[in-house]
């Protein structure tokens, strides 16, 4: 069977992870390379790399750490962060990357899906959707959740869909960072509404938080940071859980 | 040892050379017919859609040059569908080494396409799974697949059962992207490499 997927997800800047991290037996707790390894080997999924860093000079470290992820990590990444043209995807791609993420550039200028999804295929074109509930409305947001949109976010998602989009990355503000739980509501109509993968973001606090997104949330995947680099959940354990709830998850040796 | 990846307008093969490196093998990317036939191993990937990557082999003769390989050859993904016989993407003749068909997932509630994610292989046979459990989790995308067949070595469920492994003599194929499929799909790489 098809299973659900867990996903930690690393900030970057400057080729160096930005949050802090509880793992005591890196070497070096900022080396985003070195705490993919150590996911990867713990059963993670996949991996999302978040670049939030955007100038020239910075791009180029993040191909170079692109590089150097592809080369340790043996499961699929994404990267997202600052793409807005085909050079872009076709660098990342290129270093390694397996997938790349776009957000505010999709928003800007919808065709670009369409034109990565051509370019490069469906399967590695995630699009980011960041949503918040405004007066009675789920609505995208852009810039870090900061600036609202036109659009209406199942709408919007579905948008995505026939454009080319071969996944959903669907942060919900309103939970984000609450750690009281994903927005189970939201996801489920999402997942609903679009016949594509939907990674369920923001809000995770507890392991019974996953189980209510995969159940309920009818997510494909669970993405988490802090949580997991702060070791309050492990990844085996996490997967353990979810194993005895019934819910389908790839345990490794 | 001389490992040849076939080149062609197949998408991005960047992660099964990062793979080949992790496990120490040396390779070689290119569509050369002379490099390619003195080989020791072939590995043909694919990422992309049927029709154009068959129509760009046709135009290079290597419609003709890999079906005629004598050295292990391992197709991945849409490298394998395109060694089937004929694939509904794009109403597509394949060079029919092996005797099946690739069709696109049906319609089924419950079931999105793309297949995308880990999925367990049964049935396991033939030397590449060898020291692989039964139930093995391996990384798959993809919205064709083959039928199964009597050259099925690894079955899939998903929609319906389906070919995530085939092999005929010489010729060995995955629908599943080995090269990120964790410590499983490393055990396959390395698998090809001994034989």
């Amino acid at each position: 069977m098809l299973t659900k997927r867990i996903i930690p997800c690393l900030d970057i800047k400057d080729g160096r992870t930005v949050k802090g991290t509880n793992f005591i037996n890196l070497r070096d707790a900022g080396d985003p390379v070195e705490l993919g390894a150590i996911y990867a080997r713990e059963g993670a999924d996949e991996l999302v790399f978040l670049d939030i860093t955007a100038t020239v000079d910075e791009r180029k470290t993040l191909i170079e750490l692109v590089r150097k992820v592809a080369h340790t990590v043996n499961i699929p990444f994404t990267v997202g962060g600052g793409i807005s043209s085909i050079a872009d995807v076709s660098a990342l791609l290129n270093a390694g990357a397996d997938k790349i993420s776009i957000n505010s550039s999709a928003v800007r200028n919808p065709g670009l899906v369409d034109e990565l999804a051509q370019e490069f295929g469906s399967q590695c074109i995630v699009v980011a959707i960041d949503t918040r509930f405004v007066d009675g409305e789920h609505i995208v947001h852009t810039h870090g959740g900061r600036r609202p949109t036109e659009l209406r976010t199942i709408a919007w998602a579905r948008e995505i869909e026939s454009r080319g989009a071969g996944e959903i990355l669907l942060t919900s503000m309103d939970t984000d960072g609450t750690k009281a739980g994903f927005a189970l509501d939201l996801t489920a109509q999402i997942s609903g509404a679009a016949n594509i993968p939907v990674i369920a973001s923001g809000g995770a606090g507890s392991m019974e938080h996953f189980v209510d997104v995969f159940t309920t949330g009818k997510a494909d995947a669970g993405l988490a940071a802090s949580i997991f680099h702060f070791k309050e959940i492990e990844i085996p354990a996490l997967k353990g859980y979810l194993r005895n709830k019934g819910i389908e998850v790839r345990l490794t040796d | 040892m001389k490992t040849v990846i076939i080149k062609y307008n197949a998408g991005n093969v960047q992660s099964v050379m990062y793979a080949l490196e992790r496990i120490g093998a040396s390779y070689l990317l290119t569509d050369d017919e002379a490099e390619i036939r003195s080989a020791d191993k072939v590995i043909f990937p694919g990422v992309g859609e049927a029709s154009t990557a068959m129509a760009y082999l046709r135009q290079r003769g290597l419609d003709k040059v890999i079906p005629s390989l004598k050295q292990p050859v391992l197709g991945t993904c849409v490298g394998m569908q395109l060694l089937c016989r004929y694939s509904e993407e794009g109403d597509t003749t394949c060079m029919g080494v092996f005797d099946v068909d690739v069709r696109r997932f049906d319609q089924k509630p419950g079931f999105k396409v793309p297949h995308m994610g880990w999925n367990n292989l049964t049935n396991l046979q033939g030397p590449l799974t060898e020291g692989l459990p039964e139930n093995a989790y391996v990384y798959f995308v993809h919205s064709y697949c083959a039928d199964i067949s009597p050259e099925t070595t690894a079955v899939c469920d998903y929609v319906r059962p389906f070919s995530a492994m085939l092999q005929k003599d010489n010729f060995y194929a995955a629908q599943f992207h080995a090269e990120i499929s964790g410590n499983i799909g490393q055990r396959i790489l390395e698998n090809f490499l001994k034989l």
